[in-house]
């Protein structure tokens, strides 16, 4: 494995403003209607991202773990190119993410949480637009796509049904293969695993690890599953209320943090943030 | 690392048809609906045709002024639609996110959005016209058009750049941003003259005409179908619908980008609901 840096974060913030609806039945704005009520609301700042560093070396798998609301979907959205950080700076393979934000978006590919598709159309429909947005022609892609999707388990027929009609696993599965045909140099995986059955899930970290192994692909995965992180991840970051909390390869966190120099990646979060696990905050 | 590839103008040519093709499977899944929108339009056509039949004097030519009003309002409606609400949609699929951050020009985007409108929107027109024509057993033997097409589509650009402007609206408010662009829709509506004459408008709104392309693509294709005038008849108006069309898509794409910046600094570039 190479050092070369493929993801480069440092000191970055971002705050979001945002109306508080039940501040609007504090007294202040009793006698006020609801729709006055809530524009006279002063909109408070809520930091999702406070100063993190850190680095992805090129060709590994990098875990961002923290509970919701933890800032962990911001940052990818930061390296996706679809949100400004308001301080410090981010490269990817030495692009800077606001300035080269073309470049940038040429190298990465991203699966988020919910399977974003256009649902009345089949997963072949949607792949190929996806092809065709990326520079591939449909037929390439589409064949890459079909294969991918049935190394992950899926019918080749499921692939012409519409996407509304495929389960909540079957979606996924369909997103990974239209974030990997495209052959991205950098892979987000925003909670890629998240309410997949058990099967589901392990073929998808199977793929990510062969992915890894077979492809020059650096992939940056968040989760929340600690189990999966230490199957999956090289070295991982804590993060929690915007803040980077610890970092390092999971054997020296657990040898570190864990009780006794030993125990799991959940008790090392337990103990860098001292805060209970999983954390019941809404999702960021 | 090695610097990633630009990408040509043919890989920019492939994702524009990228989305036009996305849009015709998409027409194509919701075609029950279609089907009904079609149908409403027809009804709607007739009855406001009908009109020129109830008025004294001869019908015909009456009957035909207010069809091409009622057909061109809803061409120019449907490729505003398509471009101003193509935030708004992605927003509702949960596709903005996958689509913003696609390696395209965001002109290439847009683009492809507009040349599917104004396929999507001639095709219905044809179809509307054909139904309506015969209907009234209308005649368009003296008409040209050709002349009327070529106002058409010169006005379409206008309408583009429109829509670019209208399009930032659903940017900037995720949930009044999509209405909003009716207002902008219906204000047009008013002062552009589409079933009257834009001189019985009170003097205080008649200047506010003469900004709107649409009062120029209406008299343009009435002039070309209602009094058969030549196309050098027609260049008045395509002149001016031209220039509008240029002056117009470069300020709704500096507008659109503006919005989409600010979008990103705000975190709005993201699905709703």
């Amino acid at each position: 494995m190479t050092w070369e840096p493929a993801v480069t974060c440092t000191a970055v913030s971002k705050t979001f403003y945002e109306k508080d609806e039940t501040l609007a039945y504090l007294p202040e704005y009793r006698g006020l209607a609801g729709r006055w009520r809530y524009a006279r609301l002063r909109p408070r700042a809520v930091r999702a991202v406070d100063g993190v560093s850190f680095e992805v070396r090129r060709g590994e798998i990098y875990g961002v773990l923290g509970p919701n609301g933890s800032g962990k979907s911001t940052l990818i959205r930061l390296l996706s190119t679809l949100l400004e950080p308001d301080a410090g700076e981010m490269s990817v393979f030495g692009l800077d993410v606001v300035r080269d934000r073309l470049a940038v978006r040429q190298l990465i590919n991203r699966v988020s949480v919910e399977a974003a598709f256009f649902k009345k159309l089949s997963a072949l429909e949607n792949l190929r637009y996806a092809a065709r947005l990326y520079g591939l022609a449909p037929r390439e892609g589409t064949e890459k796509a079909l294969d991918i999707l049935e190394r992950l388990g899926l019918e080749r027929r499921k692939a012409f049904v519409s996407v509304e009609n495929l389960s909540r696993g079957m979606q996924q599965k369909v997103a990974v293969a239209r974030a990997l045909f495209t052959s991205p140099v950098l892979l987000l995986l925003d909670e890629p695993t998240t309410g997949l059955d058990p099967r589901s899930k392990r073929e998808v970290q199977d793929f990510v690890l062969e992915v890894r192994a077979f492809h020059d692909t650096t992939v940056l995965l968040t989760s929340h599953d600690m189990a999966e992180a230490d199957r999956l991840c090289d070295r991982v970051a804590f993060i929690d209320e915007g803040r980077l909390r610890a970092e390092g390869r999971p054997s020296e966190l657990k040898e570190r943090y864990g009780p006794n120099g030993a125990g799991t990646l959940e008790d090392v979060f337990l103990e860098v943030t001292g805060r209970r696990w999983p954390g019941e905050e809404d999702e960021d | 690392m090695d610097a990633p590839r630009r990408r040509s103008l043919r890989t920019e040519l492939g994702a524009l048809l990228g989305f036009v093709e996305r849009n015709f499977y998409l027409t194509r899944r919701y075609l029950g609906w279609e089907v009904v929108f079609l149908f409403y339009t027809v009804v709607n056509t007739l009855t406001i045709a009908f009109i020129g039949v109830t008025t004294p004097g001869e019908a015909g030519p009456k009957v035909l002024y207010l069809v091409i009003g009622a057909l061109l309002w809803g061409y120019l409606s449907v490729i505003f639609h398509d471009v101003s609400e193509s935030v708004a949609w992605e927003r509702w699929e949960g596709t903005i996110e996958y689509t913003f951050m696609a390696p395209i020009h965001r002109l290439t985007h847009l683009g492809g959005m507009c040349v599917y409108a104004i396929a999507y929107g001639i095709t219905r027109s044809i179809i509307v016209l054909t139904v309506v024509a015969f209907f009234f057993k209308l005649s368009l033997s003296g008409a040209n058009l050709p002349g009327a097409l070529a106002v058409l589509l010169v006005s379409s650009i206008a309408f583009i750049g429109l829509g670019l402007m209208a399009a930032v609206l659903p940017l900037l408010s995720t949930e009044r941003g999509p209405q909003a662009t009716h207002i902008m829709e219906g204000f047009i509506l008013l002062v552009s003259g589409v079933y009257y004459e834009v001189e019985v408008l009170p003097s205080w709104l008649r200047p506010i005409s003469v900004l709107s392309p649409a009062t120029y693509t209406l008299r343009g294709v009435r002039a070309a179908i209602l009094e058969g005038a030549a196309m050098r008849d027609l260049v008045g108006y395509l002149v001016i619908l031209a220039v509008m069309g240029l002056g117009l898509i470069p300020l709704g794409l500096a507008v659109f980008r503006m919005g989409e910046r600010h979008a990103m600094k705000a975190g709005k570039l993201k699905r709703h609901g």
